[in-house]
C-alpha cells in the first residue's frame, strides 16, 4: 500500500464522513436539550430533495440550499410542535417524519419534473464544485506535505469545510455560551431551568431548529456536491449511522467528530477491499465493514468500553405542574 | 361527516372500475420503483407501447414494501386481472404461494427462479450474461489502462450473474485486463444509494479503471455521474442509459424487459404457461444500446468485434459461462 492509496483513503474517509458529521452534529443539538431525534434521516432526505429541486429550477446552488436548510427546519417544527408543545412521543414523531420525507420527496419530484421521483441533472452553477485552495498546485510537488495538503485537505466543496468548522463552533457554543449551558441543563434537569425563570419550551425550539438547520446542510451535501441531483432514499441510512456516532461519542462535539471519521474510514474501507486484503493479508468480505458502526454502538451501549449515558430528561416531554 | 362520506365514495368507485377492468393486464413493480430509469421503467414502458398500440388499459402498482407483494398479487387476481405480471426475482415465491388459489389466473414472473414451475405461472429470464459479455468487450477495446470496473448493486446471484459475462467479454479481449467488482450492499437500500455508488467509482479510478459498467438500479445514477464528472466512460444497463451523459456513456447493456412485458400483454389470456421463457442475443432479448449519445465512442473495430462474438454466441460456437451454473466465475472472484 503506497502513500498516494493512503490519501486517496482519507479522502474518502472525509467525503462519507461530511454527511455523518453534521447530521451527528445535529442530533447532539437536539438531544443535549432532551429531544431525541430518530428523524434525522427524514429530513436529510427533506433537504436532499428540496435543495435539488430549488437548485435545478433556479440555477443556483446557494438558493437550493437555503431551500433544504428550509425544509429541513419544517419537518423540525413539526417534530418540536408534536414533542414539545403537544408532549408526544418523541420517538413516534421521529418515525413519523422519517415516512413523511421518504414518501412526500417522491411524490412531489413526480409531480414538478415527471422524472420518477429523482431530480434533473444538475449543472454548473446549481452544483457545489470542489475549491481548489490557495497554493495547492504549487504544493503538490513538495514530497508528503503537498499530497497531503494538495489531495487531502484541498478539493472539497465549501461545504465539507463548513462541517469540519462546526466542530469547534459547536463545541464553544455548547460549552462557553450561557447559551448553552441552559440548552443542556434544559436537557438533564429542565425543571431547575424553568424556576430560574428560563423557558425550557423556548429553549428546546432553538435546539431543534438548530438540529434543522445543520441536517439541510447535512441533506443539501448529499445531493448538490456529492451527487448531481437526487435519487428516492438517497439517504440510504446514513442518518441513522449519524444517531449511532452520536451514541458513539456519548454526546460530546469533539468525539463526534472523531466518531464520524472513524465510520467514514470504515465506509472507505470497504469500498477498497483490496486494501484490506494488502494490510492483513485475509480478505474481508465489505458486509464486515458496513456493520461495524452498529456493532460498536452496541458495544458501547452494553457498557463495555465506558458508559454511554444520555442525557437524562431525554425522551421526556416537559410537564409544570406535576 | 361529509369527508367520511367522500372517501367512502371514492374507495367505491376504485372498486367499480376494478370490476369493469375485468381481464386487463395487471403489472407489478418492484421495490426499485417503476420510474428507476432501468429494469422496472422498461416495463412499464412495454405495457404502455401496448397500451397505445391496443388502446387497451392495464392495472398496475408499485410495491412501497415487502409485505405488500402477496397482497397485491391476491388484490389484483381478485379483481379479474388476467395475466398478472410481475417483475424482480423476489416476486418467484410469493406468486408460487398465490398461484394455487386462483388456477384460472395466469402469473408472468420476469427474472424469478423456481424449481417446479405452477401450471399457471411463465418465468421469464434473461441471459444478462450473453449482453454483458459484449459490453465486457467494449469495455476491453476501449480501454487505455487495461482496468476496467464492475459496480454491482445488491449482492446477489442475479448480479454477480451480470458481472461474470461482463469478466469473461473482457478477458476474451484482453486476457491481461484487470476487472475490479464491488458490490453496493446486501439489502434493498444498495439499489438506491448513488452516494455510495460514486465512492466506489472513485475507489476505482484510483485503482487504474478507466471503464466502469454499473448493475446497480438507482446507484447506477451515481455511478455515471462520477465517471462522467472524472471524464472516464460508463456502461449503463437494462435500458438505454447512454442519454445521461452523451459522449462519457460507452453503451448500455440492454435487456429487453419491455419486449418480454410487450409480448405477454398482445397474449393476454392466451399466454403460454406451466415453464420457463429465456430470453438471449438469439431472441434480442439482451443487447448492446447504440445510438447518437455513443457513435463517436464506439469505433468500426469494436462493432465488428462485437457482432462476430454475438454471431458465435448465437450459434454456439462461443460459450458464455453463466455464474449459476456452478455459483462461482471463472474470469472473475467475488
Amino acid at each position: 500500500m503506497d502513500f498516494l492509496t493512503v490519501i486517496q483513503l482519507l479522502d474518502s474517509t472525509v467525503r462519507l464522513a461530511t454527511p455523518l458529521l453534521l447530521a451527528c452534529l445535529a442530533g447532539l443539538f437536539s438531544e443535549r436539550a432532551g429531544i431525541f431525534d430518530i428523524g434525522l434521516e427524514g429530513k436529510m432526505l427533506a433537504a436532499a430533495f428540496f435543495s435539488a429541486a430549488v437548485a435545478a429550477l433556479t440555477g443556483s446552488v446557494w438558493i437550493g440550499l437555503l431551500a433544504g436548510i428550509g425544509a429541513s427546519v419544517a419537518l423540525s417544527l413539526l417534530h418540536g410542535l408534536a414533542s414539545i408543545t403537544f408532549r408526544g412521543n418523541q420517538l413516534i414523531s421521529g418515525v413519523a417524519i422519517n415516512f413523511l420525507a421518504a414518501g412526500l420527496t417522491v411524490l412531489i419530484a413526480q409531480d414538478w419534473f415527471s422524472q420518477g421521483g429523482r431530480t434533473p441533472s444538475l449543472m454548473g452553477g446549481a452544483r457545489f464544485e470542489p475549491i481548489t485552495l490557495p497554493f495547492a498546485d504549487a504544493l503538490a510537488d513538495v514530497p508528503v506535505v503537498g499530497p497531503v495538503y494538495a489531495e487531502l485537505i484541498s478539493g472539497h466543496s465549501v461545504l465539507v469545510y463548513l462541517a469540519f468548522l462546526t466542530v469547534p463552533v459547536t463545541w464553544w457554543v455548547l460549552f462557553r455560551t450561557r447559551f448553552g449551558l441552559r440548552l443542556r441543563a434544559v436537557g438533564e434537569n429542565p425543571a431547575a431551568v424553568d424556576t430560574a425563570g428560563v423557558s425550557v419550551i423556548g429553549l428546546r425550539y432553538a435546539a431543534v431548529v438548530i438540529c434543522g438547520v445543520l441536517c439541510g446542510i447535512a441533506g443539501a451535501y448529499l445531493s448538490t456536491a456529492l451527487q448531481a441531483g437526487f435519487v428516492k432514499d438517497m439517504s440510504a441510512g446514513r442518518g441513522f449511522i449519524a444517531l449511532a456516532a452520536l451514541i458513539f461519542a456519548k454526546w460530546r462535539p469533539w468525539h463526534a467528530l472523531y466518531a464520524t471519521l472513524l465510520f467514514g474510514l470504515f465506509g472507505a474501507l470497504e469500498t477498497r477491499q483490496d486494501v484490506i486484503t494488502a494490510v492483513i493479508g485475509i480478505k474481508v468480505q465489505g458486509q464486515v465493514l458496513g456493520a461495524l458502526p452498529y456493532v460498536m454502538t452496541v458495544i458501547i451501549l452494553a457498557g463495555f468500553v465506558g458508559k454511554a449515558i444520555p442525557p437524562r430528561a431525554g425522551g421526556e416531554p416537559y410537564v409544570k405542574e406535576r | 361527516m361529509t369527508l367520511m362520506q367522500k372517501f367512502l365514495g371514492a374507495s367505491a368507485a376504485l372498486a367499480l372500475s376494478a370490476g369493469a377492468a375485468l381481464a386487463d393486464p395487471a403489472l407489478i413493480f418492484d421495490l426499485g420503483g417503476k420510474f428507476d430509469k432501468s429494469f422496472n421503467e422498461a416495463a412499464f414502458n412495454g405495457a404502455q407501447r401496448w397500451a397505445e398500440e391496443t388502446g387497451g388499459t392495464f392495472l398496475e402498482i408499485e410495491l412501497q414494501s415487502e409485505a405488500q407483494r402477496e397482497q397485491a398479487l391476491r388484490r389484483f387476481a381478485e379483481s379479474g386481472a388476467n395475466p398478472v405480471i410481475t417483475t424482480g426475482f423476489a416476486f418467484a415465491d410469493p406468486v408460487n404461494a398465490v398461484a394455487g388459489d386462483y388456477p384460472d389466473t395466469k402469473f408472468v414472473n420476469i427474472d424469478g427462479w423456481l424449481p417446479e414451475v405452477p401450471p399457471n405461472v411463465q418465468l421469464i429470464g434473461f441471459q444478462e450474461h450473453q449482453g454483458s459479455y459484449l459490453v465486457g468487450m467494449m469495455a476491453a477495446m476501449a480501454s487505455e489502462t487495461g482496468t476496467v470496473g464492475f459496480i454491482g448493486g445488491m449482492d446477489i446471484p442475479l448480479i454477480r450473474h451480470f458481472g461474470c459475462g461482463y469478466a469473461q467479454g473482457v478477458k476474451a479481449v484482453n486476457p491481461d485486463a484487470t476487472v475490479i467488482a464491488n458490490m453496493t450492499g446486501t439489502t434493498p437500500a444498495a439499489w438506491n444509494d448513488p452516494v455510495k455508488g460514486s465512492e466506489l467509482t472513485k475507489a476505482q479510478i484510483s485503482q487504474g479503471a478507466d471503464v466502469v459498467y454499473a448493475a446497480a438500479g438507482g446507484t447506477g445514477v451515481g455511478v455515471l455521474q462520477t465517471a462522467a464528472d472524472e471524464d472516464i466512460l460508463s456502461i449503463g444497463v437494462d435500458s438505454n442509459q447512454n442519454h445521461l451523459h452523451p459522449g462519457k456513456v460507452l453503451t448500455s447493456m440492454l435487456k429487453r424487459v419491455d419486449v418480454a412485458v410487450y409480448e405477454t400483454m398482445k397474449s393476454g389470456g392466451d399466454v403460454e404457461t406451466g415453464g420457463f421463457t429465456v430470453l438471449g442475443l438469439a431472441e434480442d432479448g439482451v443487447g448492446y444500446a447504440m445510438d447518437d449519445n455513443n457513435a463517436s465512442l464506439v469505433t468500426d473495430e469494436m462493432k465488428a468485434a462485437v457482432e462476430e462474438a454475438r454471431e458465435k454466441i448465437i450459434s454456439g460456437e462461443l460459450e458464455v459461462v453463466a455464474y449459476y451454473a456452478n455459483d462461482s466465475c471463472p474470469a472473475l472472484d467475488f
